[in-house]
């Protein structure tokens, strides 16, 4: 059984920040269809032609990234610069529950689609655009991507060590992010439409989203007056709400391997004590958390030294022996082919794409023991289901796809 | 209204799984936190109000528990677990974060709760899923994001500095997001007809899928990407993307211009500027702005396109370096060229376009007699309510209302010492 069985999604969304969303929905059941863009051959998706690439064969089809973020889903291509085009999607739009985008605010509106248009398709559509500043504001106008959204929320600026410039996210975290609130409000949206037969329009403004993930701080400075831009700060990988030391990652054996420990309390310590097994960790200084804390740099200089001797899975499984959370940082090769518990997740679904083959991708974290998600079907090749739509949901004939081909409208 | 008005969500109090409760409460759901007797250790987490530690001072309690109500209840004693399984049978969902084992040794199999409460939405989320050989495995944020593949791509293009993870509690929200997204997905499948069900989210597979290229570039061409300063961890070095502004503070330069009118609109931004004649390299942002197209593909081959290409980049850092980190996003955004200032958080809270779009939220707060400005939405419904509907509860502060709510006896529990005393005193 499926949890979204039923629930029809018109979906233009691209990249992760959007696509993220409507995957999940996929995966559990939706009939997620993506519609493109024939002309450019699903261009705006960038993520449609750049690497990675499971070999020499280049082109919208052949994306890794894109199969990754959109299995499940269907691909119809629409010419939206044609009438016949406007009138196949407005028919979409009737027998869809709910419309996804994520372009810049105001892209769907010029091509005819915006919120009031869509209403008068369907009364209870519901409308979900995620967009870096949203659709109302001073800023309404301006453009993002994943690390512009990072860094006007307050992310990137907490990631780092003191006193030098930020470190950052080294990925779209707020794509990912993004793209969870997304489905949530689709979720959210759907619950609200069950209960009083309405729909409605989300209007996500992604910095705004990560804004929220700044909680303790923002209370910091509104309530005491504390900001966050101050000597010391950010702390690299140190923990002060709440206080924890030693609490860092450390240098282990071999060339860029890395073991991260945290010590909780002064229960976790004295485990450390054991595990370390060298005078200088029994001295009286370090048993108590004000006492670690207050030569944290001394302190992360010795355990660099003790794990520096150590393999970072030595390390791991030594403080983890003892009850003291550690754990190596992980390259991808080790933690997706060699980590038990992403594979006891069934973490990563092999599936079958057309073009490309069998490929590898990201599952879902979650285990449901009623409705299982299920991921098999790789991203669809541009226009893929253009006929199989036409044909099953609107009821046109093969004959007339064919024509509307030749007309350039699909 | 609220989208989740009426759904009842029973959250056993952990600093793992409050941000899950806190986005169901904040959506209308009636979220009821249970605290151990003395209350949830997160109430001694900084920091603090006026930094005086108090259990009621907490702005991590405060913020994360927004929007619910608690009971403090050792639902660990026989007394307890029963008045727990009552308030269960009325609930529509269980959100916990119990180590492995826990609810079973203590009377709560899956027989007791999704066996016999068929409508019952139970998400159970641990560090390591269940099962599984690294199952009891001890965890917190740090070491999440360590293992789970985020930490690999933070940091600095120096390797002889470490791996950095992002702090802020991400490795926990990353969990709660997938608890929040199986909550809604389970509920919603309740109401169109099916059955409540027991899900568990694992927060090490959690991070492992929030890595964005970290994985599929390894699950679909076995590439390594390495960590870089600000910007995406890549298998080959990009150019640098952070630049420090005249006033010390950073912004991110993104995609330098490609076409013809982000040339033109650089080029007047530069002359608004008065710098025009500072910059040499000004005469190749006129060619760009002349052209009818750039062909990017034509960089290092076609001197010309080299050159206007180069100018672009070379014009973004000559400004960067003349003006403020802010007037440089807001020139760069008008002049059509995404960039990003990069802002503490108490400084995006307060700029302009977020004001002007409510973010900023007034809570009456009992404990200080006035209201706290807190952050706002992260989504804006047209028509389901989001809100702060209270401030995070005191210690009990609801525990004899909850109880009588389910027909249990409060002051037989307190006689028992399984509830607090914290509904009474306060």
């Amino acid at each position: 059984m499926k949890a979204l069985e039923g629930i029809r999604v018109c979906d233009f969304t691209g990249q992760l920040a959007g696509a993220g969303a409507t995957k999940w929905l996929a995966a559990f059941g939706a009939d997620v269809i993506r519609i493109e863009d024939p002309v450019n051959q699903g261009a705006w998706d960038i993520l449609r032609s750049v690497p990675p690439f499971v070999d020499d064969r280049r082109g919208p089809d052949f994306g890794g990234g894109f199969n990754n973020h959109n299995v499940e889903k269907r691909a119809i291509t629409l010419n939206l610069r044609t009438e016949r085009g406007k009138e196949l999607l407005a028919a979409i739009v009737e027998r869809s529950d709910v419309v996804t985008e994520n372009f810049a605010a105001g892209v769907l509106e010029r091509w005819g689609f915006g919120y009031a248009a869509l209403k008068a398709l369907r009364p209870d559509i519901i409308y979900v655009s995620n967009c870096g500043f949203g659709h109302t504001g001073p800023y309404a106008d301006f453009k993002t991507w994943g690390p512009i959204v990072q860094a006007l929320s307050g992310l990137t600026f907490t990631s780092g060590l003191p006193d030098m410039e930020p470190a950052g996210w080294g990925f779209s975290y707020m794509d990912h992010t993004g793209g969870f609130y997304m489905a949530m409000a689709v979720l959210l949206a759907l619950i609200h439409r069950q209960r009083t037969g309405e729909g409605q329009w989300v209007d996500m403004a992604c910095c705004e989203t990560g804004l929220t993930l700044n909680g303790p701080a923002i209370l910091d400075y509104t309530v005491n007056g504390r900001p966050m831009r101050r000597p010391g700060q950010p702390n690299g990988n140190r923990s002060d709400w709440p206080r924890m030391a030693p609490h860092g990652i450390y240098r282990a054996q071999g060339d860029d391997e890395w073991v991260a420990i945290a010590c909780r309390d002064d229960r976790d310590w004295r485990a450390c004590i054991a595990v370390i097994g060298e005078a200088w960790a029994g001295e009286t200084c370090w048993a108590t958390l004000a006492g670690r804390l207050a030569a944290q740099d001394r302190l992360d200089e010795r355990l660099n030294g003790w794990c520096g001797r150590r393999g970072k899975f030595d390390v791991q499984r030594a403080f983890q022996a003892a009850g003291v959370p550690a754990a190596a940082v992980q390259k991808p090769e080790e933690r997706i082919d060699h980590d038990p518990a992403t594979a006891e997740f069934g973490l990563w679904p092999l599936v079958r794409h057309t073009k490309m083959g069998e490929v590898r991708v990201d599952g879902l974290p979650v285990r449901f023991a009623e409705t299982p998600w299920t991921i098999q079907r790789g991203g669809p090749c541009v226009g893929e289901h253009t006929e199989e739509v036409l044909v099953e949901l609107l009821g046109l004939s093969a004959a007339e796809v064919a024509a509307l081909r030749e007309e350039g409208v699909v | 209204m609220s989208a989740l008005a009426g759904l009842r969500v029973v959250e056993l109090a952990h600093e793992r799984i409050a941000l899950a409760g806190k986005l169901l409460g904040d959506m209308g759901a009636d979220v009821v936190v249970v605290e151990p007797l003395g209350g949830c250790p997160t109430r001694w987490h900084e920091p603090f109000v006026d930094d005086v530690p108090d259990p009621e001072r907490s702005l991590t309690w405060w913020h994360y528990n927004t929007s619910k109500r608690s009971i403090e209840l050792d639902w660990k004693r026989p007394e307890g677990l029963a008045a727990l399984q009552a308030l269960l049978a009325e609930a529509d969902v269980l959100l916990e974060s119990e180590d492995p084992g826990v609810l079973g040794a203590h009377g709560l199999t899956d027989g007791v709760l999704t066996g016999v409460l068929p409508r019952l939405v139970h998400v159970s989320m641990t560090p390591f899923g269940p099962t599984g050989e690294r199952r009891d495995e001890r965890a917190t944020d740090l070491t999440l994001l360590a293992g789970g593949g985020p930490a690999w791509n933070c940091g600095y293009d120096d390797h002889t500095l470490p791996p950095i993870r992002g702090g802020g509690g991400h490795g926990y929200a990353i969990g709660c997001h997938y608890a929040v997204l199986s909550v809604l997905t389970a509920v919603l499948h309740r109401e169109l007809g099916g059955r409540g069900q027991r899900v568990d989210v694992s927060m090490h597979a959690a991070a492992n899928v929030t890595t964005e290229m970290g994985s599929y570039n390894w699950l679909v061409a076995k590439g390594t990407v390495q960590r870089q300063t600000g910007r995406h961890a890549g298998q080959t070095p990009s150019m640098p993307s952070q630049q420090r502004c005249a006033d010390g503070r950073y912004v991110n330069t993104g995609v330098p211009p490609r076409t013809p009118g982000e040339y033109a609109k650089l080029l007047a931004w530069l002359r608004d500027l008065g710098l025009e004649g500072e910059l040499p390299e000004a005469v190749f942002l006129e060619m760009g702005a002349k052209r009818d197209r750039i062909d990017l593909s034509k960089i290092g081959v076609d001197d010309e396109v080299t050159a206007i290409f180069a100018a672009g980049r070379e014009a973004l850092t000559f400004i960067a370096g003349r003006v403020g980190a802010r007037e440089f996003f807001l020139g760069a955004q008008r002049a059509g060229i995404p960039v990003g200032v990069i802002y503490a958080p108490e400084e995006a809270y307060e700029d302009e376009h977020f004001v002007a779009r409510g973010f900023q939220v007034e809570v009456e707060q009992p404990q200080l007699g006035r209201t706290v400005r807190y952050p706002g939405a992260p989504y804006a419904f047209e028509k389901s309510r989001w809100a702060i509907s209270r401030a995070a509860p005191r210690l009990g502060e609801h525990t004899d209302e909850i109880l009588a709510e389910v027909g249990v006896d409060a002051a037989r529990l307190r006689a028992a010492g399984v509830v607090g005393s914290g509904g009474q005193s306060s």
